[in-house]
């Protein structure tokens, strides 16, 4: 019944809209369409008109500059931002494990300290924490980061993510129906042993999707290590291209850097997204 | 001899809510109680102080002579002794169903592999879902899963078995095998302390009926008696509500929990 009034309208006379207007809907929205279209067109042509296109690519696309930054972008700052990351990564993980299971601890002191810690380093800016590392011998004389410059870059980043770690898992640990601890215990587990093979396991796979956006997110984050004053065969992503840049007084570098991030950050945002819609098929 | 499940003025409170208000019975060895009675009455509460899921609040639980209920007690251990069926099977859900019943075997009884495996095997070929060894739970229907899950506790040797409405969250078509199952398992004298709603499971299997209301026992015997001749009007007025429910509004003046829990004749 109400299809047949729907598309008994469009076929009556035209020009008699409801309403007295002069202008069906469908008519309407095609000129807004059109309006849209050509103010994008106008914006192209402006931007191509105006734009320093020879400038542009001296600046951001020189050929040669671009060749000298290979095949060291890939060979040692990708691979160097790799290591950070996943370095950051794994140790963040592990501590974000034990934090968020403070957190969750029925032992007051825990909770607190594990607040404490995770309010502190969630609401301070990451540069402020390689900072604090750069200067951290000098509040501690003798003190010295083991793994040196690879442990400076890994340990800022593991303060970083450890605290973000820690929120995601807490998240995923009471994720987990308390149905699950309880048949574990009815079986006989103690209560780690039911958080081992029962709760762990569960709240991991519930993490994943928003665990790979925090990798992601750690891999940029990885740029600052830069300010640890790295240099030589410790340069990571950002750094070499900074540098390449200064010698070459060119951006070309830049753009190579971004690019190679992308090459990276992109897939990964997008594996997240297919574990996401694929995590939420299955429940 | 001693009872297999002895409870003595056995209360919980949550907060202010005192939800068991003194229950005392005992459950003899290759005995089947069913615990029936109205929603909040606190039958879940009292099967979950019988593991110690929930911690009684005043009272004593022993089962087969070990007090639970004693602070030094190894619970862990205690528990390995009784297996508990849930409402909501509560099967783990990464596991398939081969290792959802070889897990505890294995970390907590200390099975080695291959033992652990051929009682999982033997279990759920008892319980009929031999053929599933390899699937994952959700890929069940829920009455498989609840035959898995008993087959998950009875890997473990219990010497009791708690069921808390086993059937309840099943398909009605269902329900049969699950409570066949139950039905051997009784036959083969498993001691069971089984919370239900299914009556006519209860007057068949059990040798004992406890109707429980408000939180203490109201009424308890053969099921002939509880359910064929009840004394009391407040288990009179559950069962006509439970095996009749087309004409539960009949009874409203029969208990102020019924006047509450209809809503009124407004809108
Ligand atoms: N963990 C808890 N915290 C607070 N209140 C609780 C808790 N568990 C149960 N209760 C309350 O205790 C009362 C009894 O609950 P219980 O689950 O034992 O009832 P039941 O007889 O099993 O009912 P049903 O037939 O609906 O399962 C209810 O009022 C419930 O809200
Ligand atoms: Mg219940």
């Amino acid at each position: 019944m109400a299809d047949q009034s729907m598309t008994a309208e469009p076929a009556g006379p035209a020009g008699r809209a409801p309403g007295g207007s002069r202008l069906s809907p469908r008519k309407k929205q095609r000129i807004s369409r059109g309006v849209q279209y050509v103010i994008l067109i106008a914006a192209v042509v402006a931007v191509a008109f105006l734009t320093n296109w020879q400038g542009l690519a001296q600046n951001f696309a020189k050929m040669d500059v671009a060749r000298q930054a290979f095949p060291d972008v890939f060979t040692v700052a990708l691979r160097n931002t790799i290591i950070y990351t996943v370095g950051g990564f794994v140790f963040g993980s592990l501590g974000g494990l034990l934090l968020a299971l403070m957190r969750l601890s029925s032992v007051r002191p825990y909770r607190w300290i594990a607040i404490v810690y995770i309010e502190i380093f969630r609401g301070l800016p990451a540069l402020l924490i390689f900072l604090l590392i750069l200067f951290l011998p000098l509040a501690l004389p003798g003190f010295e980061v083991p793994g040196g410059t690879y442990g400076q870059g890994v340990l800022g980043l593991t303060i970083v993510s450890s605290a973000y770690m820690a929120e995601t898992l807490r998240a995923g640990l009471q994720a987990v129906p308390k149905g699950q601890t309880e048949a574990a215990r009815s079986l006989g587990m103690s209560h780690s042993r039911a958080m081992i093979s029962v709760v762990i396991p569960q709240a991991i796979r519930i993490v994943i999707p928003p665990t790979t956006n925090q990798f992601v997110s750690l891999l940029k984050d990885s740029s600052l290590v830069l300010f640890l004053g790295v240099s030589g065969e410790y340069v990571e992503l950002t750094k070499f291209g900074n540098d390449l840049a200064s010698t070459t007084s060119n951006a070309t570098p830049i753009l190579v850097v971004g690019l190679t991030y992308l090459l990276v950050t992109i897939p990964l945002g997008y594996l997240a997204g297919r574990l996401e819609t694929r995590q939420a098929k299955g429940r | 001899m001693a009872h297999a499940v002895e409870i003595r003025d056995l209360h919980k409170s949550f907060g202010d809510l005192e939800v068991l208000k003194g229950v005392d019975f005992t459950v003899d060895e290759g005995q089947v109680v069913c615990v029936i009675g109205p929603s909040g009455s606190g039958k879940s509460t009292l099967l979950r102080c019988v593991n110690l899921l929930e911690q009684p609040t005043k009272g004593k639980v022993t089962v087969g002579g070990v007090e639970l209920t004693d602070p030094d007690v190894d619970i862990d251990a205690a528990r390995r002794r009784l297996g508990m069926v849930f409402q909501s099977f509560n099967l783990f859900p990464h596991l398939t169903v081969l290792q959802n019943v070889m897990i505890a075997q294995r970390r907590v009884l200390k099975r080695g592999k291959n033992e652990a495996e051929r009682i999982a095997r033997d279990n759920l070929d008892k319980v009929g879902v031999g053929a599933k060894c390899d699937a994952f739970p959700p890929q069940l229907s829920g009455g498989q899963q609840q035959r898995v899950a008993i087959a998950r506790a009875l890997a473990m040797d219990p010497e009791l078995m708690l069921f808390d409405e086993p059937t309840s969250a099943l398909d009605p078509e269902l329900v049969g095998d699950v409570l066949s199952v139950m039905r051997d398992l009784a036959r083969d004298g498993m001691t069971m302390l089984v919370v239900t709603h299914e009556m006519s499971f209860a007057r068949e299997v059990a040798d004992r009926v406890v109707f429980m209301d408000g939180g203490v026992i109201v009424e308890e015997g053969p099921p002939d008696q509880v359910i064929g001749a009840p004394q009391h009007a407040r288990t009179r007025t559950f069962l006509k509500r439970v095996l009749d429910p087309t004409h539960a509004e009949d009874d409203v003046s029969a208990g102020q929990d019924g006047a509450a829990a209809d809503s009124p004749p407004a809108r």
